[in-house]
């Protein structure tokens, strides 16, 4: 029965989901909306088909502009949260800023990146580090911290030093936290390139992007889209795989 | 020479007077139990001990020299089992060790050697969701052994238990420190406990803490479930009854 009902949960989202594309299919074939407007999926797959060479020289720059910001926001977010967690004075003078700071919507600011870092990767890379190093603090920090005092306690009673406290107990503590921050992040990280590279430069998926949607070429912009999810979706696969090594306590012991 | 020996300590957080001029002496070899009602200042007590809080007056002395707020002597066990989840049993237990220096090799061989006695053989490599509450205690106090092997403090460390688990292990605790020559310090709220583990009973008061009387229990061991109904058993519980 549960063997049915597993089938049942994974083919109706399945089958709704290719009805759906079945009725744009047709909206597109019939032309109730122009084909310029939205193209037919066949179309677009297609598209996806025969631009894929050059899709793939794109989309390696806005990966590399991605993961390059992407570990670089790992990097400061440890060290932040850290040092947050560490030093309750620092807690208090950068907590609020980096609040604060992610209320100023990306995109604003965007252009006053070309203008500092010019057209190349660096102002791409910034973008990318400002909207993923949020989260990935956020998360760390409120892992570091949801260590029960008793257990600290406990361990700093064996005379642990406050080195070996954060190797032993709240590094380990604060993994699973870290990872949902990192799953965050890391979608936003190929988002952060993408807008990125609208305002500018030579190559990546937001230059190609901006450049077919000014010849109207709505297929091509739909080839990118599929392209981008498909990168984003890659990196969450990343770090899920990574997520259930690094914690066989959590996922099984298979050493 | 005592192994523990709490003078005079005294303890306020703030306005809240938790521990008054609390004296307890632990002698070698012995099972003291220290019975008071719950947010009693017990484990306030325990902390001072271990070194991590400062009493504001008094002192600490662990056979002889003066631990006051000091860390890193003796360690307690705790109601929580509070076993690290991402390590092993056979890692956790070997935690006190290592911070204590031992390479990892060096502390896993001097683990392995108490794991049947206390009873883990076979789970040295699961991790702690997969044992029951019994086990994981069990491990507990196998890694409180492990750091400080002479004095071990308790802090109600059934207390999560079962009753009839509780029955079980109170049992096997008595079994398995009539070979290990530890000095013992232990807190309960539970007096059939008191009475059934301990050689003395120091009765806590009601917030701010002072030892409020003092037994020593004289029935004779090795104990068993027919202790729990002798005469003598029932004599003491009376006595201490009487104070509440």
């Amino acid at each position: 029965m549960k063997k049915l009902k597993n089938i049942e949960d994974k083919i109706i989202p399945i089958v709704f989901f290719a009805t759906l594309i079945l009725i744009w299919e047709m909206v597109s074939r019939i032309e109730i909306v122009p084909t310029y407007i939205l193209p037919a999926p066949t179309t677009i797959i297609k598209t996806l088909i025969t631009t894929m060479p050059k899709l793939m020289e794109h989309a390696y720059i806005t990966a590399m502009e991605a993961v390059v910001g992407f570990i670089i926001s790992i990097i400061f977010a440890m060290i932040i949260a850290i040092s947050m967690d560490s030093i309750p004075v620092v807690r208090k003078a950068i907590y609020p800023l980096i609040i604060t700071s992610q209320t100023i919507p990306i995109i604003t600011i965007a252009p006053l990146f070309a203008i500092w870092f010019g057209f190349g990767y660096l102002p791409k890379i910034v973008i990318v580090v400002l909207v993923c190093f949020f989260p990935i603090t956020l998360s760390l920090l409120e892992g570091l911290s949801s260590v029960e005092t008793e257990l600290l306690n406990l361990i700093k009673s064996m005379g642990a030093s406050k080195i070996e406290l954060y190797k032993i107990v709240k590094i380990p503590a604060a993994l699973p936290s870290f990872f949902s921050g990192l799953k965050i992040s890391a979608t936003y990280s190929i988002m952060g390139a993408t807008i990125g590279e609208w305002v500018g430069g030579k190559n990546g998926l937001g230059v190609y992007m901006m450049r077919v949607k000014q010849s109207f070429a709505t297929d091509k912009v739909f080839a990118v889209i599929i392209v981008i999810t498909l990168l984003s979706v890659m990196i969450l696969k990343l770090i899920s795989f990574i997520e259930k090594k690094s914690m066989p306590w959590i996922y099984g012991n298979k050493k | 020479m005592n192994k523990i020996e709490i003078s005079n300590v005294t303890k306020k957080f703030g306005s809240l007077h938790t521990l008054d001029n609390v004296c307890i002496d632990l002698e070698q070899n012995q099972f003291v139990t220290i019975l008071g009602p719950s947010g009693s200042g017990k484990s306030t007590l325990f902390n001072i001990i271990a070194g991590l809080l400062k009493p504001d007056e008094g002192r600490v002395l662990i056979e002889g020299e003066d631990y006051t707020s000091k860390t890193g002597r003796v360690s307690y066990m705790h109601q929580k089992d509070l076993l690290l989840p991402w390590k092993n049993i056979l890692e956790n237990v070997c935690v006190p060790l290592v911070l204590k220096g031992s390479s990892k090799v060096e502390a896993e061989k001097k683990a392995l050697e108490y794991f049947k006695l206390f009873g883990l053989a076979g789970f040295e490599k699961s991790y702690p969701n997969q044992l029951s509450g019994g086990m994981r205690q069990r491990a507990a106090l196998l890694r409180t052994y492990l750091f400080s092997n002479d004095i071990m403090l308790l802090d109600e460390p059934f207390g999560g238990l079962d009753a009839m688990t509780k029955q079980k292990m109170q049992q096997w605790v008595l079994e398995v420190f009539k070979n290990l020559k530890s000095s013992i310090l232990f807190i309960t709220h539970d007096i059939d406990e008191a009475i059934f583990l301990s050689d003395k009973i120091y009765v806590f008061s009601e917030r701010p803490a002072s030892v409020k009387a003092e037994f020593e229990v004289n029935i004779p061991r090795p104990r068993d479930n027919d202790t729990l109904t002798s005469t003598q058993f029932n004599e003491m519980k009376k006595k201490i009854l009487k104070l509440f």
